[in-house]
């Protein structure tokens, strides 16, 4: 639970979702995000 | 018969020597001259200074490393350069002191036909006043200063289950210091511990930092594509601080560390303090002292080396306001521009500039990061320099034909935001280029296309695996090649 104190430095940072955190955690969407920052990191060596 | 040297052995000059050697015929010698036994993977000491991984997870030892494959191992630290011999001899040599137990203090002078630079940083406790392990602040830059930083966590930890308060302070040293991104790893495995202890609800967890603002890391931040916006790394960084109730000090450069609080001076002029309990600070980087001598004996230290200790190579040193910057300053094959057969890569090269924008407070004092350069950049560009050497030493080219610019080079980052297989989580971002390009890139400087970063339990089993297959690779065992840098 996040306390937003009015003028401090948190409250006007974004700030995630009940979903978003959940899904940072899920493991069947975390291995394909894996799988797709694998990838990503692959193209990236690929390039030099 | 040709002799390489190569000066250190961290994560570029590891790299270097594997690849070299392996370019190399066994008629020609490579030599790493480095004064420490066990090789370490840095990245992971931010896991040593939470208690996750012990020393020997990070280390291994080096000799039968190199015995193993066929590279000459001394154990010793470099005193200085003779580009030009000395005297009636013209062949470039370095001298030497051991800190191997049985020669210990014995110096020697080792001759070479082409010289690597891959020193890394001299750790500059001493530019901040009580700053490091010896006096008043703890550090993760090495596996001992990361057990010591661990062994005082434990005991905060423990006077937080007996009900006390405390104030933890993590973050930059000095208002010239780079590498934000280890710090804000073991801010966020800090905050994960205390969550995984129960003792959350007791500590307030603090970051200061010489960055303009949060996300910046020494790179200007990076702008990516999410949720239909362009944003740039700041928000999510603010995001991250926010969501797990991290407060932060940004435009600060510390000027002196007591044993419980903290004196700064900011981007406004301000003079503040700031109490603690622990305090995880970074040092900045300096060149690790290494003199050079032309052949009647003069120092020449300035010719090789700019003011901070670091070498100069084929980059545009020309002093240039922040608008008149160009990626052409970057350097691209890592050649020092005087002496055609010395090399300098990963951190012991002189950028020719910072990437963040440099600001100056009203005192005079700078306060931005200098630019990272550890990493994976380092790695490419250690082996790129190591197959030119090796093209030239064989015969195949005349002068270095491999390019390895920061400003066409992309990089990918893991940054841990808590150790846990199951709930983990750690940021993953990809960059390309590292050296913002405007005139390429108008919009964010970048390739926004490669550009990226997210947050999940995905980059820390990626962060676990690296760790795995990046000590596998500097132990050269079969098919080490095939792990990228």
């Amino acid at each position: 639970m996040i306390v937003r104190n009015p003028f401090g430095q948190n409250y006007y940072a974004a700030v995630p979702t009940k979903l978003t955190r959940s899904l940072r955690v899920n493991l069947i969407w975390q291995l394909f995000r894996f799988l797709v920052i694998n990838i990503k990191m692959l193209r990236m060596v690929r390039k030099h | 018969m040709a002799r390489l040297l190569i000066l250190g052995g961290g994560i570029a000059g590891q790299t270097a020597a594997l690849h070299a050697r392996k370019k190399l015929g066994h008629q020609h010698e490579v030599i790493v001259v480095t004064p420490n036994s066990k090789w370490n993977w840095i990245p992971s000491n931010i896991w040593v200074g939470v208690g996750m991984m012990k020393t020997e997870d990070v280390t291994f030892d080096l000799a039968p490393v190199y015995k193993k494959s066929g590279i000459t191992y001394l154990q010793a630290k470099a005193l200085s350069i003779n580009p030009e011999g000395e005297g009636s001899s013209s062949t470039p040599f370095v001298t030497i002191e051991y800190t191997s137990p049985e020669k210990k203090g014995v110096t020697e002078k080792v001759k070479y036909d082409y010289l690597i630079n891959s020193t890394g940083p001299k750790l500059n406790f001493d530019a901040t006043k009580g700053l490091g392990p010896e006096k008043n602040s703890y550090s993760v830059c090495t596996p001992s200063h990361a057990t010591e930083a661990n062994h005082h966590l434990q005991e905060s930890i423990q006077r937080m289950k007996k009900g006390e308060k405390q104030t933890l302070l993590v973050g930059t040293g000095h208002g010239s210091c780079t590498c934000q991104g280890a710090a804000f790893e073991y801010i966020f495995n800090v905050e994960y511990l205390l969550r995984k202890e129960n003792v959350r609800d007791k500590a307030n967890v603090l970051w200061i930092s010489n960055e303009n603002e949060l996300g910046d890391f020494g790179m200007g931040g990076m702008h990516i594509k999410r949720g239909g916006y362009i944003t740039h790394s700041r928000v999510f960084t603010e995001s991250l601080y926010a969501e797990r109730g991290i407060d932060w000090i940004t435009q600060a450069h510390p000027k002196e560390v007591e044993k419980t609080q903290l004196s700064y001076e900011t981007l406004d002029g301000e003079e503040k303090t700031v109490s603690y309990d622990f305090a995880m600070l970074l040092p900045p980087f300096s060149g690790v002292g290494l003199k050079a001598y032309n052949k009647v004996g003069e120092d020449i230290t300035p010719t090789l080396f700019a003011p901070s200790g670091f070498m100069k190579v084929d980059a545009d040193y020309t002093p240039k306001t922040y608008e008149q910057w160009s990626p052409k300053d970057w350097p691209e094959t890592y050649q020092s521009p005087v002496y055609k057969n010395i090399f300098a890569v990963g951190i012991a090269f002189a950028p020719p500039h910072a990437i963040s924008k440099p600001t100056v407070n009203p005192n005079g004092i700078p306060i931005f990061p200098t630019p990272p350069r550890t990493g994976m950049p380092s790695g490419v560009m250690a082996r790129q320099v190591a197959f030119n050497i090796a093209d030239m030493i064989n015969g195949k080219a005349d002068e270095p034909t491999r390019k390895a610019s920061l400003a066409r080079m992309g990089a990918a980052c893991i940054a841990s935001a808590g150790a846990n297989m199951l709930n983990g989580t750690a940021v993953s971002m990809t960059m390309y280029p590292i050296i913002p390009d405007f005139e390429k890139y108008p919009e964010a400087g970048r390739d926004l296309h490669y550009t990226t970063g997210e947050i999940g339990l995905a980059g820390h089993w990626i962060k676990f695996l690296l760790h795995y297959a990046f000590i596998y690779k500097a132990k050269a065992n079969p098919f080490w090649r095939v792990v990228p840098e």
